[in-house]
């Protein structure tokens, strides 16, 4: 183990690995995140449990990415201590390729880990998070090689890594420093792993419908193209040639003036003092930026107006930025 | 003297950063030392993923005491003066002040002693000052302390810090500061993975000893050299050589603490792809080297990475889990080329009409039709096949809008080539879209082949003349469109095959591309459809007014122009050891715009300059032009004019008019003939008849007339030297 180097911080919940996780043996086969999917997502679940992260379920909205969950982008703001981890389904209308692309899909699963503020061992913690699902940094080359994340339709940055593993990158690992136009005091350390690929790499499939999704054999086999081959080749369809534009433009306007009508009523007593109303006015904007990805993969809007479009969503998430620190679990007291 | 041991560890530092933070590192402290008054005597500073650390020797344990005198005020001066006096040196009363003589009158003087400080805690103080202002290109805050403001900022979140100071001998120190809630101290880690227990170090030596005993490598060189040597051998062991790559091995080093080579195999079909492809596949994307066959110099299915661990099966995983991301890019890369070639480059090309090169300068379709019908002009010159440098220009850019080039942009010009050859373009053809981006600066191969040439020249003249006419020239430091390399380019394109070219009427050719002239004889903005969105645009914004006076000037631009081909000209000769003042004097004559010419006469003038005659000739004729200009300023008139035979009074008078008269034809003839040699020698019979007559003659003669006339026979000395340089350009 590594040891600490603050002084002042007082280390996290001792948890040594054999505590954390069960030994194999005491899983079912099936469960084992190299055979199985779903126990390849349980077992980060279950170690991230265990750093006393609370386990949310996804968010009930469509999103390009798990960094958009209210969870993370609103609960990164603001000086309490938040701690969470969840999967996220992942929209990326642009990315589908009909399922006949071996790792690109419109529809994957990212899972994130929020910590705020970020702990002092949080590169250690992830590293024990692959141990957790079977990488062991003895056998593998694990490296931490740099990326600055940029989100310009969250207005956000931060600086991290991706993380790669004999190659091959598997995760983001970011602190987070401005989210919604706000900076974030403290600092929040954000993980997204890309779960078919690590499980990909752990279960040693090289499509990503190969994989084992309940780890069972023979009939009972469900692999992750039985669950979303079919789902891959409709949407892939659905956003490239059929989506309905017209809707879907009308559907940005309407998700924007509602944000902005939520925003503006939400303020209490009109004054700009205490905002409750902050999580419907964000979820308007999540909407406002699936729905612009979905006309982006449509290819009906130009270069020249892509920009403006990305402008307008990063508007509303700033503003509800600004609201959210301004409600009970944003502000400082 | 003590050393200092200075240690910043982290997590992962970028490795683009890495070295210049570990300069900034050394600069920083030694600044501060020396400012301090500690002068070292030596400093060495290191940089790996996790740590910055550096090493200061021979520091001298103590400041040296400062005396300083402080001059008070007069004796007998008013109270408040003195009160002030002693307020401001901190002596109690007049009695600790010395009296100084003056014979304006006597003053006080006050003797300051400050105390030197002990080094260890000028250290203290002068370190965290260097941390927080810590110059990274980016850095952030993190952790609970960045809820705080005035918290740290680093490149990553910074762990521990030693710092330690002593002699060699001793028990050293360590520097007591504290930086954000970190304390310095003596303890650092080993390797992320495979020494990770806490070490504790005292200097320099047993740190870096430590270190590799923990399976850190501290001197990036050396985890470079550990990374070539270990490839190298690898691709040996087989048979094959390594691609070697400096660029790549410095980048590598500065990702890993403990450098393990391996090498790893792709499937043989990918070999189809050309080699520049696997090779920007495997190394931007995957950071691995290639390998070779020495045979056939063709690359094989072999790569190899660099892990950052001794892997407790020797490597098998690591290597397997490469070689599965290299198959599926190799398999994207593949699949991008067989798309690439499944489009003929001319189908491409519609596409332009959508992609601005510049608001002002309209869009990549338009410029690219301006190059062609300039390369087709230019062709002759350079002995190429008109409607071969038309084609080979209309093709040259269609791969900037293929998959491969949008992967790798670093391709563009090489995949044009290739798929020119696919389709079955002329060799010289396909060849000009790799060739027309040469040469990208000084050391840049120069193309030989004259489609390529006819092409590259088309290209960067049209650039030049476009930013010219647009005002986006270069100043300063600042040139964003690289124009300094395009003239350069120009200046070796054209020397370098020797190739007789008129710039000036190139020019004028491509502002007529730029900016057409119509029948009344002024220029129109756009040779192109005037309804066009674009043109529509660049008149709303006032381009074309703009533009306009600009291009309609013509001669002020090809000037300009000139001036700056000739500017790049004198870098390049300097660069190559020639006076740049010959460039001038040559310049100097005026209507120079063939620069193979310039560069010939400059070299007949170098070698002239360099014998007895040609120094003593430039002496005579740069001591007639000073009597001259001296002689001009008393009259308020110039000497110009023939001499009258009439008044030549003494023989070396008549002499030196004939030899005048007789090295200006011949001088004439030879320029005419294009033999500078011989114009020189011609010159060189000049040299005894100046000598003669500088000798003998007195210029400013009694009789106005003779005075007049002997200042016209001055003048008439440097006029002939014009023949082949201006002298007056020339130092020395």
């Amino acid at each position: 183990m590594i040891p600490r180097f603050h002084a002042d911080t007082v280390p996290r919940a001792q948890n040594p690995l054999a505590r954390l996780i069960l030994p194999m043996d005491a899983l079912p086969a099936h469960m084992h995140p190299e055979r199985s999917f779903q126990g390849f997502i349980l077992a980060l679940q279950r170690f991230w449990a265990e750093q006393s992260c609370v386990i949310l379920q996804p968010y009930d909205m469509e999103m390009g990415a798990g960094t958009f969950h209210p969870a993370t982008t609103l609960r990164a703001l603001g000086p309490k201590p938040w701690n969470a981890a969840y999967v996220q389904p992942s929209r990326r209308p642009k990315d589908g390729r009909y399922g006949e692309n071996p790792n690109r899909l419109q529809h994957y699963y990212q899972f994130q880990v929020i910590m705020k503020p970020s702990p002092p061992d949080l590169q250690d913690l992830y590293l024990k998070s692959l141990a957790a699902i079977g990488i062991d940094s003895g056998l593998h080359d694990i490296r931490f090689v740099e990326d600055d994340w940029e989100s310009p339709t969250l207005g956000a940055w931060g600086l991290g890594w991706e993380c790669w593993c004999d190659g091959m990158e598997v995760s983001q690992f970011t602190y987070f420093q401005q989210v919604a136009g706000v900076e974030c005091a403290p600092v929040a350390g954000e993980l997204t792993y890309g779960l078919e690929r690590l499980a990909m790499y752990v279960q040693g499939v090289d499509r990503v419908y190969d994989l084992n999704f309940n780890g069972r054999d023979g009939s009972a086999r469900v692999s992750y193209g039985d669950v979303f081959l079919q789902a891959e080749q409709e949407y892939s369809r659905h956003n490239f040639e059929h989506s309905d534009s017209e809707m879907l433009f009308r559907q940005f306007t309407m998700a924007e003036e509602a944000c902005r009508k939520y925003l503006d009523a939400g303020w209490k007593d009109g004054k700009r003092e205490a905002h409750l109303m902050a999580l419907p006015a964000y979820d308007q904007c999540i909407k406002a930026s699936h729905v612009f990805n979905l006309l982006d993969a449509r290819g009906v809007i130009s270069v020249t107006e892509r920009q403006s479009y990305i402008m307008r969503v990063r508007d509303l998430a700033k503003a509800c930025g600004e609201a959210w620190i301004h409600t009970e679990a944003g502000r400082a007291d | 003297m003590p050393d200092l041991l200075l240690e910043l560890f982290s997590e992962e530092i970028p490795a683009r950063m890495q070295a210049k933070a570990a300069d900034d590192l050394r600069r920083m402290v030694t600044d501060k030392l020396v400012a301090e008054g500690l002068v070292y005597e030596g400093a060495k500073a290191f940089a790996t993923p996790r740590r910055l650390a550096l090493t200061v020797h021979g520091i001298p344990a103590r400041q040296s005491d400062l005396k300083t005198e402080r001059r008070g005020p007069k004796l007998g001066a008013a109270d408040a003066a003195v009160q002030g006096f002693l307020r401001a040196t901190g002596l109690k009363s007049l009695d600790e002040a010395t009296i100084q003589r003056d014979p304006k009158g006597d003053f006080y003087v006050a003797l300051i002693e400050k105390p030197g400080r002990d080094a260890i805690d000028v250290l203290a103080e002068i370190l965290p000052v260097i941390i927080r202002t810590f110059p990274w290109p980016k850095s952030m805050r993190w952790g609970e302390r960045s809820a705080k403001p005035g918290s740290l900022s680093w490149v990553r979140p910074l762990h521990s810090i030693i710092a330690t100071f002593g002699l060699e001998t001793e028990q050293p120190d360590v520097v007591k500061f504290s930086v954000d809630g970190i304390e310095a101290g003596q303890t650092t880690c080993g390797h992320r993975f495979m020494a990770p227990a806490a070490i504790s170090v005292r200097r320099f030596g047993d740190y870096e000893a430590k270190l590799k005993a923990a399976k850190v490598v501290l001197d990036a060189q050396a985890r470079r050299d550990i990374i070539l040597a270990d490839a190298n051998e690898l691709a040996f062991a087989q048979g094959f050589e390594l691609v070697e790559d400096q660029v790549l091995a410095d980048e590598v080093a500065g990702l890993v603490e403990w450098p393990v080579a391996l090498m790893g195999s792709f499937e043989k079909e990918y070999l189809s792809i050309p080699d520049e492809v696997i090779r920007a596949t495997i190394r931007n994307n995957q950071k691995c080297f290639v390998v070779r066959d020495p045979k056939t110099g063709q690359l094989t299915n072999k790569f190899i990475l660099t892990a950052n661990i001794e892997a407790s099966d020797g490597g098998k995983a690591i290597v397997a889990g490469n070689e599965r991301v290299i198959r599926a890019r190799l398999s994207d890369a593949k699949f991008f080329y067989e798309t690439d070639l499944k489009t003929k480059l001319e189908a491409r090309l519609p596409k332009f009409d959508g992609i601005v090169f510049h608001e002002k300068l309209g869009t990549q379709a338009e410029r690219i039709q301006r190059i062609a019908e300039l390369a087709a002009q230019i062709a002759p010159m350079v002995g190429a096949d008109t409607e071969k440098a038309k084609r080979a220009a209309h093709l040259a850019k269609a791969d900037l809008l293929t998959e491969v080039v949008g992967e790798f942009p670093e391709l563009q010009g090489l995949m044009g080539k290739y798929y020119a050859l696919a389709q079955g373009e002329d060799a010289a053809v396909a060849a000009a879209s790799e060739e027309h981006y040469k040469p990208q600066g000084p050391t840049d191969r120069v193309p030989t082949d004259p489609v390529s040439v006819a092409v590259s020249l088309a290209d960067k003249i049209d650039t030049l003349v476009g930013f010219w006419a647009i005002d986006e020239k270069p100043t300063g430091s600042k040139d964003p469109y690289a124009l300094r390399r395009a003239a350069l380019g120009v200046i070796r394109l054209v020397v370098e095959n020797k190739h007789r070219i008129h710039l000036e009427k190139i020019v004028l050719k491509a502002i007529d591309g730029l900016a057409p002239l119509d029948d009344n004889g002024s220029r129109w903005i756009w040779g192109y459809d005037p309804n066009s969105p674009l043109s529509q645009k660049q008149r709303d914004r006032g381009v074309v007014e703009s533009l306009q006076s600009l291009v309609s000037n013509d001669a002020a631009l090809i000037s300009q122009l000139l001036s700056f081909f000739a500017d790049r000209l004198k870098v390049q000769l300097r660069e190559q050891g020639a006076r740049h003042d010959l460039v001038d004097a040559v310049f100097a004559l005026g209507g120079q715009d063939d620069l193979l010419m310039v560069v010939r006469r400059v070299e007949a003038l170098g070698k002239f300059l360099d014998t007895d005659d040609g120094k003593n000739l430039l002496a005579g004729t740069k001591r007639a032009s000073n009597i001259l200009s001296i002689e001009e300023k008393k009259d308020k008139r110039a000497f110009d004019g023939a001499p009258d035979a009439g008044l030549y009074k003494l023989p070396e008078e008549k002499a030196l008019a004939k030899a005048i008269g007789q090295a200006r034809g011949e001088a004439s003839a030879a320029v005419a003939k294009e033999d500078f040699a011989g114009a020189m020698g011609a010159m060189a019979k000049l040299r005894p008849a100046v000598d003669a007559f500088f000798d003998k003659v007195k210029v400013n003669d009694d009789e106005p007339r003779v005075r007049e006339n002997r200042l016209r026979l001055l003048n008439e000395i440097r006029a002939a030297t014009r023949a082949v340089a201006d002298f007056s350009k020339i130092e020395g």
